[in-house]
């Protein structure tokens, strides 16, 4: 399997971070780097990586199913993460949640049909001194309101 | 692309760390050098490693990443001769509830934690060093991997670093999405390309860290600290602050107040007056009700208990602890049960089930809560839950058990009166089912 | 040695070497302190907080499980705030935990159930919805019920450090932390089943026993493995005669908790349906049921026929039949029956070995050396498949005591993993290759070298001369096949040597017919075969008369004349000895009516002949041998308790001619072992492919 030529750059440097026999220590990162390349973690791409760092592929499996950012479950082309921890919540950020499920017509854990907009309620994200914070992918929103989040909605919407 | 973030600044910060904060290109090693940057590692070439190390320890710099240990006395327990490799690891995992001050650091000024980093390798003698960041400030290793190609090009990172043998190599290291990957054991082994797990210590990290070689491992605001405690010396850093306590930290102020926000403050600054005068005051003009000092694991202060020095004695001696600098501010609206059970929530899904009291300790914890605020619990079951914290506190394997249950505990014992109101209010019926899916 | 350390735990002070941990310094001063994750062997965890202790000036309680003691530490175990934290535990424990014990395979013998009784708490406080997910099976023999798992990785270590296997890992976090095969719904492992009887509560089940029996409705039994030439002590439990299950859990033996999939699992072909019960003789239409009697009085006859034409009969005998059978068999036809052509599959040149290292003290590595040894060199062989007790071992040093480990083999095999140095060779030519290993064996201490097959006659002679040019000690072990194959050489069960491996002169005889030639032989009048299957490959150039005393209607069975049912290993009294030369003691647990041991067969038939023999039960041929088999001089009591003895010293052995070509493993895997083998539904079941987690 190959990958683009800007991840696969970006492998090399990752695994050329460490000292040679050390390959490994690039899984965690070059699994997260492929997932955003490919959309989800496939038994193709966990096989590939798998083999490139010389790591038995369940191995693989259990480092994927620890990290939340990982997943082998397709998600939208904008993932929304709505922060609902504590500095967010106290400035709004379930009320928030509520709002883009029912503008979304999804759950958390979800796609819309159309594949555009998937759903995350997420941990604290570092942004508590600009909350209620979201990330879309992994370009942040601070101070959110329910109307600012239609907008950005309706313009991921029709983005291209 | 995500904004430039950046509060107006408070007439009564104290403009160390983050006094190139809002200067134009505060990212370009031009500005850097500009101020004064590097300045400090030129003058660390000249000093001997235990002079460096003792500059430190004069400096009464203490961890800024939760624990508070003296950086000082960390890095003397590096082996001075070790047929070894040694390991310099930034802590960016970032991931306390109320804390995003690395944030800022490493956006406005990364290479104050290049030089803080290459300060650390020439007092111990490392020859390689890594950014741990947590998987979420995917902008920042873009902003970081900039600054240190500018760095190679000027020669300060490399293998002779400014002609003088000196070689020191730097790289970024994203995480995925995981909590208990800033506690340092869990983080090395995520480093490592593992389940973030912690080990077993002994052996700490100054001896067998990363690859079991010995490492120094400090958050990004304690590095980030270590050029200005060179250029001006560690006396000059300590006075900043209270005895024990040196030099200033960025505080995180958030919640219910008019100007959120991080500000660098000395330590011992006063908690009230960093709500009132620093941060705008209590939003709407409402009353203050209760404080968690230091990020979602400190134990909660009620107001009456607010007024006082925030440094890392005085906040402990208050019953809660300084943390990571994360002041989460509450107003008289705010209600504590659904903060515990969002606490809760948090902890039980970020406990990674290494060690049974924690794993099962914070499930129970968040579904005991969960109950209580839908007012289907029984009047005991609170003394459960002070228990259930009892059970988990000093027991777990690593800190993040603790981190549950204190501030749990606190919440509890401390607004009693409002969990038992939810208690007395009709029942509902069935719990609602999602409430109790555990994800 | 190392130096003694003091210190006081609950009042006694105790004197333990540095770096002992306390939970192990308690256990020496009879204090028990509870644990589930901690394992006496494998790597630390600290994961179940079940060892809390006070230490004396440290403010937390410290897990006693990690925790090295130090000169002047003060523990205690059973203060309030201890007894307390246990309880904490077991209640946090148990929060997820389905009690289903009335209806759990582990119930009655859980680690959990125990200490819940012991230490725990007796009312539930937890009243929120259990966590709960689908039981899996994962292979034939392995099924895992997540929610009962305790996640004290027991499992996941034993496979990884103890086998090499790596097959269990940990998947998802926290409360959804689960253990998960290597394959993502199935397993590819050794099968062996450690994980299931490692397992502290009822997570992990087998797939043989599960729901069959409770552990109390058993009597237990202690016997030896009948598989492969390790030796593995097992613990079957036994109901109304049938074995129901295998272990080793008390750690008794060699083989600590190990056994294989065989030893494990195996035993199922002892109550195979097609077990012979009754005698069969031949007729013209075939075989007919015939009685004991009938059929006695018939073998002796023509063995009286034989015996009158000058000993015109040959035995071919077992590596499955214990010391004190084989010993009979060849003494009634040696002496009884004046015969010399007897012999059975040789799979590995011992006897050169004693030739060549012949009046030296401890040539002869023992299975405990292999733990000890500071280095090993592995010749020719694929121990984890044929050896998996002495491949377990080898692990265990190398993690213990970082033996140096060499493999000088054909192809990939699993101790490449831990060694420090693999060669690659054609079989045969392995001595050729040693040399490029000189300077690091010379550097070390002591060797123990390990060959196979192919390394026989001269080439055992050259093996010792090159290892003796080392000059560091160095001790060997012949890599053979069966349970008992050692023994058969001992005894004398070959055509070249007497019992004790004296020459044949003493009892004035020729070197009689080795198997091979019996089965082509035009002199033969009678062959008898006693649990060998030679005509499963070949077949009789001339048709003598055949006796097989078999479990089963083998190949060779079906030609017989008269076929007499045999009992198995597991079903008598006796001897084994082990590869390594340690003498044990077999127990009989299961009972299959109508067949009998091959001792008891061979001595009704001796009594029909008349011949007078001596003693023919298995207590006091033991006696015999012990006075008058060379090596077998040894502790009987202790063999008699259960021990494994070692057997030695050997004699001089005299220059004895090695029928080279005649020696040849039959190189089974995990997964095979003759005929047994072929009828136990467990080792046919597993798909696995032998092998093939290492040789990619
Ligand atoms: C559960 C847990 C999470 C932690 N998360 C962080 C973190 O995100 N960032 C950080 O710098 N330290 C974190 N720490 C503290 C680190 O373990 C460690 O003490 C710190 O990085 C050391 O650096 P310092 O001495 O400069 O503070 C965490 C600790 C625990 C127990
Ligand atoms: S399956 Fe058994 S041995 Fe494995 S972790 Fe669970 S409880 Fe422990
Ligand atoms: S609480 Fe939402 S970003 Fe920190």
């Amino acid at each position: 399997m190959r990958f683009s030529e800007q991840l696969e750059a970006k492998f090399n440097q990752l695994i050329s971070a460490f000292p040679p026999g050390r390959e490994r220590a690039a899984l965690v990162p070059m699994l997260l780097y492929a997932q955003d390349e490919v959309g989800h973690l496939t038994p193709e791409v966990i096989q590939e990586i798998a083999g490139r760092l010389r790591v038995p592929v369940h191995e693989v499996d259990e480092v994927v199913s620890y990290y939340s950012m990982l997943t082998r479950k397709p998600r939208g082309r904008y993932h929304i993460q709505i922060c609902t921890n504590i500095s967010c919540m106290l400035l709004g950020a379930e009320q928030l949640l509520e709002h883009a499920k029912q503008r979304l017509g999804i759950d958390c854990g979800e796609v819309t049909p159309d594949g555009r907009f998937s759903l995350e309620e997420v941990e604290c994200i570092g942004a508590c001194c600009w909350g209620p914070a979201i990330q879309v992918n992994y370009d942040y929103h601070h101070w959110m309101t329910p109307e600012k989040l239609d907008r950005l909605l309706e313009e991921l919407r029709k983005a291209q | 692309m995500s904004p430039r973030l950046y509060n107006e600044p408070s007439p009564l910060e104290v403009k160390i760390l983050t006094r190139r904060f809002g200067l134009p290109n505060s990212q370009s090693i031009d500005t850097y050098l500009a101020t004064g940057g590097y300045e400090a590692f030129r003058k660390a070439l000249e000093m001997t490693p235990e002079e460096i190390i003792e500059e430190v320890k004069a400096s009464n710099l203490r961890g800024r990443g939760g624990a508070g240990f003296p950086t000082g006395m960390k890095w003397g327990f590096v082996p001075r001769e070790s047929p070894l490799p040694k390991y310099v690891v930034v802590n960016a995992d970032e991931g306390e509830p109320g804390t995003c001050k690395d944030r800022l650091l490493m956006e406005h000024d990364p290479h104050q934690l290049l030089e803080g980093m290459l300060i650390a390798a020439r007092a111990v003698g490392a020859e390689r060093g890594y950014i741990y960041i947590r998987g979420e400030y995917r902008y920042l290793i873009e902003i970081l991997d900039r600054a240190i190609g500018e760095a190679y090009e000027r020669g300060f990172l490399g293998d002779n670093i400014l002609g003088t043998g000196m070689r020191f190599h730097v790289y970024t290291h994203s995480g995925a999405g995981s909590y208990e990957c800033g506690e340092e054991s869990a983080l090395l082994e995520s480093l490592e390309g593992k389940r973030g797990v912690p080990r077993i210590r002994p052996p700490f990290p100054a001896t067998a860290g990363l690859f079991q070689c010995p490492t120094v491992l400090n958050n990004v605001e304690t590095f980030c600290a270590i050029p200005a405690i060179i250029r001006d010396g560690g006396k000059a850093f300590a006075a900043l602050g209270t005895p024990r306590n040196g030099g200033t930290r960025l505080f995180c102020i958030s919640g219910h107040v008019n100007r959120p926000g991080v500000y660098e403050l000395p330590m011992g600054f006063n908690l009230l007056r960093m709500i009132h005068e620093v941060a705008g005051g209590v939003r709407d003009g409402r009353k203050l009700k209760a404080v968690i000092p230091g990020g979602s694991s400190c134990p909660v202060l009620k107001a009456e208990e607010c007024d006082l020095p925030m440094d890392f004695d005085s906040v402990a001696q208050a019953g809660s602890m300084l943390g990571s600098g994360g002041v989460v501010v509450m107003d008289e609206t705010t209600d504590m049960v659904r903060v515990a059970v969002r606490i809760a929530k948090f902890y039980q899904h970020e406990s990674c089930g290494w060690c049974v009291p924690c794993r099962e300790g914070t499930t129970w914890l968040r579904h005991l809560l969960t109950r209580i605020d839908q007012g289907i619990a029984k009047p005991s079951e609170l003394d459960l839950v002070v228990e259930i914290c009892n059970n988990m506190l000093g027991r777990t394997f690593c800190p993040l058990g603790d981190a549950a249950a204190m501030p749990i505990r606190s919440f509890v014992m401390k607004f009693r009166e409002e969990f038992e109101a939810r208690l007395r209010r009709p029942m509902v019926a069935v719990p609602d089912p999602d409430s109790l899916v555990v994800s | 040695m190392s130096k003694l350390v003091t210190l006081t735990i609950d009042g006694k002070q105790i004197q333990v070497p540095a770096g002992t941990l306390v939970i192990n310094a308690a256990k020496q001063a009879g204090i028990e302190i509870p644990s589930f994750c901690y394992y006496d062997g494998l790597s630390l965890q600290g994961a179940c907080r079940m060892c809390l202790v006070e230490v004396e000036r440290v403010p937390k309680l410290m897990t006693a499980c990690t925790l090295p003691v130090a000169e002047g530490m003060v523990v205690r175990t059973n203060t309030p705030q201890v007894i307390e934290a246990r309880k904490a535990m077991l209640e946090f424990l148990l929060t997820n935990h389905p009690l289903d014990c009335p209806v759990c395979d582990k119930g009655g013998e859980c680690e959990l159930q125990d200490m819940a009784f012991r230490y725990g708490a007796g009312e539930g406080r937890f009243v929120e919805f259990k966590y709960h997910v689908p039981e899996k099976q994962w292979s034939p023999v392995v099924y895992y019920d997540a929610p009962r798992c305790i996640l004290c990785y027991r499992c996941v270590r034993i496979c990884d450090e103890g086998l090499g296997v790596n097959a269990l890992g940990v998947v998802n976090r926290g409360v959804r932390s689960e253990i998960a095969p290597n394959r993502g719904d199935h397993l590819e492992c050794d099968e062996c089943g450690m994980c299931i009887d490692i397992c502290p509560v009822g997570a992990l089940t087998s797939g043989t026993y599960r729901y069959q029996t409770r552990p109390w409705e058993m009597s237990h039994v202690g016997t030896i493995c009948t598989f492969c030439a390790d030796g593995c002590k097992t613990t079957l439990g036994v109901r109304n005669g049938i074995i129901i299950r295998a272990n080793n859990r008390d750690r008794s033996g060699i083989n600590d908790e190990f056994l294989c999939i065989k030893g494990r699992f195996a035993f199922d072909f002892v109550h195979h349906p097609e077990r012979l019960t009754r005698p069969l003789i031949r007729t013209l239409s075939g075989f007919r049921e015939a009685s004991w009697a009938e059929a006695i009085e018939l073998v002796a006859e023509r063995f009286e026929q034989a015996r009158q034409q000058g000993g015109r009969i040959g035995l071919i005998g077992s590596t499955r039949t214990t010391n004190e059978e084989n010993y009979f068999l060849q003494k009634l036809l040696r002496q009884g029956l004046g015969s010399n052509h007897i012999d059975h599959r040789q799979s590995g040149d011992l006897v050169s070995l004693l030739m060549a290292t012949r009046g030296r003290e401890g040539a002869l590595a023992t299975t405990a050396d292999l733990y000890h040894a500071s280095g090993i060199l592995i010749l020719g062989a694929d121990l984890s498949q044929q050896h998996p007790l002495l491949a377990f071992q080898i692990r265990a040093n190398y993690r213990h005591h970082r033996a140096r480990v060499y493999v000088v083999t054909r192809g990939p095999v699993r101790e490449d993993q831990i060694a420090a140095r693999s060669l690659r060779v054609a079989p045969g030519q392995e001595l050729e290759a040693l040399e490029s290993l000189r300077t690091e064996l010379q550097g070390l201490p002591d060797l123990v070298v390990l060959y196979g097959d192919s390394i026989k006659g001269s080439a055992v002679a050259r093996l010792v001369q090159w290892c003796d040019s080392l000059a560091i000690a160095v001790r060997y072990v012949c890599l053979l096949d069966d349970a008992n194959s050692r023994g058969a050489l001992d005894m004398g069960l070959v055509p070249d040597w007497l019992p004790g491996y004296r020459s044949l002169d003493q009892m004035n005889l020729q070197p009689g017919l080795c198997w091979e030639e019996m089965l082509e032989s035009e002199e033969l009048e009678v062959l008898w075969v006693v649990g060998a299957n030679p005509l499963r490959r070949r077949h009789l150039k001339r048709r003598p008369w055949l006796v097989v005393q078999e479990l089963f209607l083998t190949e060779t069975a079906q030609q017989a004349d008269v076929v007499l049912p045999a009992a198995s290993a597991y079903e008598k009294r006796g001897t084994f000895t082990s590869v390594c030369g340690e003498l044990q003691q077999l127990q009989p647990a299961a009972q299959v009516p109508g067949a009998k041991t091959d001792l008891e067969i061979a001595s009704l038939i001796a009594l029909q002949l008349g011949l007078e023999l001596g003693p023919a039960d298995p207590d006091e041929l033991l006696g015999e041998i012990h006075r008058t088999v060379d090596g077998y001089n040894v502790d009987l009591p202790l063999v008699a308790a259960g021990a494994a003895v070692p057997t030695g010293p050997y004699p001089d052995v005299a220059a004895v001619a090695v029928r080279v070509d005649k020696i040849r493993s039959r190189e089974d895997t995990l997964f095979t072992a003759g005929s047994l083998g072929q009828r136990s539904q467990v080792l046919t079941s597993v798909r696995e492919a032998p092998g093939s987690l290492y040789r990619g």
